[in-house]
């Protein structure tokens, strides 16, 4: 059963303001309070994902040691609380990987294949106490918890009384917190202690996303507008850099080449703007950067979905598929190993440091181009490349044709990302909308399309390793001819996809974004 | 989940006392753990500090019109929660009689309870009644405190004959010697040998002792406030028994 606690936040000390006892004083004689054992010290870990999901949820989590069982502790929006028994856990871990309960099954929706990491760490001194009505039944518990926290920065943070009501009393129970509340002169919502920790170390929870949330404006030089994206992607590229070297989970490296493809992207759409000479000499790098990422990635694809893929084999088994599982597994390792040592070499962070170096001393050109006529300019040409690619083609194309009208939407979908903030919010979001669908079609085409390749180039593998017993090869024979029906419908999707994309209501959507322009 | 329901058609035999007591170490044991006080005398609700309300009375209860998750209490031990009872409980049986299958009602509105408890104990009142049979019906076994007389044993016989008659379903039976005065010779005599004879009777026993009547005073089971005493130890060997023979 799910319980709500209240908690009240009490003064720091030597403010002047009233201390724990006289607050707790303050529910006499409705109430008693009697304290429950000895203090004890706690340690306390919380824990989010890279990209803050579990804030953005509005959730806290904690993974509470000390003398009594471990236990991870849930709260949601509400103050809701679920709770789950959990000793000797290690982090980062994933959330599917956590014991099986309630915590680990509401967790699983939000954190998705993201790690938890520990966002903060502290040692609590806490005191349980019970609350008492006129039958002396206990009808609350009020742990008081004076924590000190130790990362990412040493502080100590204000006490806390947490109000826990005892089932079946919780109209009491909210009592008690609204005159501890008024005792403390707590009017205000509570800070969460994660919260805390974190500007305690000038942070703040939220501060990663791979989403390009610049503010240019129409009128700044396109120089600077494009200076502004770079340096900012290159940001997340770099945070990035760590988790995918430790291989915390598989959304570092997702994030860390999206970043280096969108860079590519803006090299060759917007280059131009960029001084001359410039675009050239770090071309290559990125293409190597972008390479060197590739092998790891597309197995990341494979092992996460693969259990949906053997769950629909019809008539092979999936424990006949097992040593296919097993060789992607090797593979993976084996090129996570190469990833890494690229990632740690002299060759990239020569790349990173001078690009940003470059980044960084540009300086706007005279009677240089604004960034919103760019950005129209930019933006009407790729829609007019989709448009005339896609036209052209057939049932008959082949498939690489389907391939590079991917590449073009992604240059696209890019460009719109790069410049959003120069646009009004909603005609961006529709536009975005129409041609998400399409990018969705052509990407499982696509993807499909790589995933039949692989399976040969894998079975052909194993079989030189002699790792491949008969059963697995018809298994993966199946596989084969799964993903290519998936593809064949993929296909048999895309021109009414086009014929959306390409309506006079979605073309006029793209013509008011980009008339539309802030100026 | 396993439904234990302390029972006998006697009074005054040690029901209220076991279903506390019993319920309190199933939990301490790390069991998730309700009672449920089927006596409008409220005896275990009393002994728990929980006031003797249920919203809506029997009647909301047992025609399903009010949850019965909404009726849980805490009590002041984890793990260990209490569906109180109600002064209306005396009017179970006519409630009862105007359901549709009356003897299979307690154990329906029951079941919906299972992913939350692990254990449910039934503190019943005495008597053959409606309610009892209901009971009956829904529990897996039996706990019966027996005086150990002859009487005692001709009413363990009579229990047993009444469920045998029963469709379906019928609860294990595991009586146990409850209130044994050591003074009287034929308390002990019976009291030793009845267990060996019969597979019902448990080995384990519980004394007549003032600290377990001292439970009224204390408002607690007996291992919450004496945990070293000898009434505690009984207990704690009942329960062992109880535990091996019915989970």
């Amino acid at each position: 059963m799910q319980t709500v606690n209240r908690v009240v936040v009490l003064a720091a000390d030597g403010t002047g303001q009233p201390t724990d006892e006289e607050v707790l004083a303050a529910l006499a004689p409705r109430f008693s309070v009697s304290t429950a054992g000895r203090s004890r010290t706690m340690r306390r870990t919380w824990l989010d994902t890279f990209d803050w999901r579990l804030h953005r949820a509005g959730l806290t989590l904690e993974h509470l040691t000390g003398p009594r069982p471990g236990e991870l502790v849930l709260t949601g929006p509400g103050g809701e609380i679920i709770t789950q028994r959990a000793s000797r856990l290690t982090w980062p871990a994933l959330a599917m990987a956590l014991p099986a309960g309630p915590v680990r099954d509401r967790l699983r929706a939000v954190a998705g294949v993201r790690a938890l990491l520990p966002a903060a760490r502290a040692a609590s001194a806490v005191q349980d106490m019970r609350v008492l009505n006129p039958d002396t039944k206990t009808i609350a518990w009020i742990s008081r918890d004076r924590t000190a926290v130790s990362y990412p920065a040493a502080t100590q943070l204000p006490a806390r009384l947490q109000v826990t009501p005892v089932r079946g009393y919780q109209a009491q129970a909210e009592r008690v917190a609204q005159v501890l509340a008024a005792a403390a002169g707590d009017g205000s919502p509570a800070v969460r202690p994660l919260d805390a920790a974190l500007a305690a170390a000038g942070r703040r929870a939220e501060d990663y996303s791979n989403k390009i949330d610049v503010g240019l404006t129409p009128g700044m030089p396109a120089r600077l507008a494009m200076r502004v994206v770079l340096l900012r992607l290159l940001d997340t590229l770099q945070a990035n850099v760590p988790g995918t070297i430790r291989d915390i989970d598989t959304e570092f490296l997702h994030d860390l080449r999206v970043s280096v493809r969108r860079t590519r992207s803006a090299l060759k759409l917007a280059g131009d703007v960029l001084p001359a000479g410039l675009p050239a000499r770090f071309r290559g790098e990125f293409k190597w950067l972008g390479d060197l990422t590739t092998p790891t990635r597309d197995l990341d694809v494979y092992l996460l979905n693969y259990h949906d893929m053997a769950a629909g084999l019809v008539s092979a088994s999936a424990a006949e598929l097992e040593p296919f599982h097993e060789h992607l597994g090797r593979r993976r390792a084996v090129e996570q190993r190469q990833l890494a040592r690229g990632l740690r070499s002299a060759r990239f962070s020569r790349l990173a440091g001078d690009w940003r170096a470059a980044l960084t001393d540009l300086a706007p050109p005279a009677g240089g181009r604004r960034a919103a006529d760019v950005a129209t300019d930019r933006i009407s040409r790729a829609h007019r490349r989709v448009l005339r690619q896609g036209q052209a083609i057939t049932g008959d194309s082949p498939a690489e044709r389907l391939h590079d009208l991917r590449k073009r939407c992604k240059e696209l979908r890019y460009l719109l990302e790069f410049f959003a903030s120069l646009f009004d919010p909603v005609a961006h979001q529709r536009v975005v909308k129409d041609l998400k669908g399409l990018q969705d079609c052509l990407g499982e085409f696509q993807d499909r399309q790589v995933q039949q390749q692989e399976i040969r180039e894998f079975a052909a593998q194993m079989m030189t390793d002699r790792d491949l017993p008969a059963t697995a090869l018809l298994a993966m024979g199946e596989l084969a001819g799964q993903v290519g029906l998936c593809q064949q419908r993929a296909r048999e999707e895309f021109a009414g996809r086009f014929r959306e994309f390409a309506s006079p209501a979605s073309e006029r959507r793209f013509r008011s974004l980009t008339s539309g322009v802030r100026r | 989940m396993k439904i234990l329901a302390t029972y006998n058609i006697k009074g005054g035999v040690g029901k209220t006392a076991t279903a506390v007591n019993l319920s309190y170490l199933a939990a301490q044991d790390g069991l998730r753990v309700l009672l449920w006080d089927l006596d409008p005398q409220a005896a275990a609700s009393y002994l728990f500090r929980i006031r003797p309300r249920v919203k809506g009375g029997g009647k909301a209860l047992i025609r399903g019109s009010r949850e019965i998750e909404d009726s849980i209490k805490g009590t002041d031990f984890g793990n260990l929660d209490l569906l109180p009872a109600d002064f209306t409980y005396r009017n179970l049986d006519l409630v009862l009689d105007a359901t549709k299958k009356p003897t299979r009602r307690i154990a329906r509105l029951l079941a919906p309870l299972s992913d939350e408890y692990d254990v449910i104990f039934l503190d019943c009142p005495p008597g053959i009644s409606l309610l009892s049979e209901s009971v009956l019906q829904a529990a897996d076994s039996l706990l019966v405190p027996l005086i150990p007389t002859i009487l005692s044993l001709r009413t363990l016989d009579q229990l047993t004959e009444f469920i045998g008659d029963f469709d379906g379903q019928r609860p294990g039976v595991l009586a146990f010697f409850s209130m044994i005065d050591r003074r009287k010779r034929l308390h002990l005599e019976i009291a030793e040998r009845l267990p060996t004879e019969r597979d019902d009777v448990a080995t384990a026993a519980i004394p007549a002792l003032s600290l377990i009547e001292r439970m009224a005073v204390e408002r607690a089971p007996v291992a919450a406030f004496a945990p070293h005493s000898r009434a505690a130890q009984s207990y704690r060997q009942l329960w062992a028994e109880v535990r091996a023979r019915t989970l």
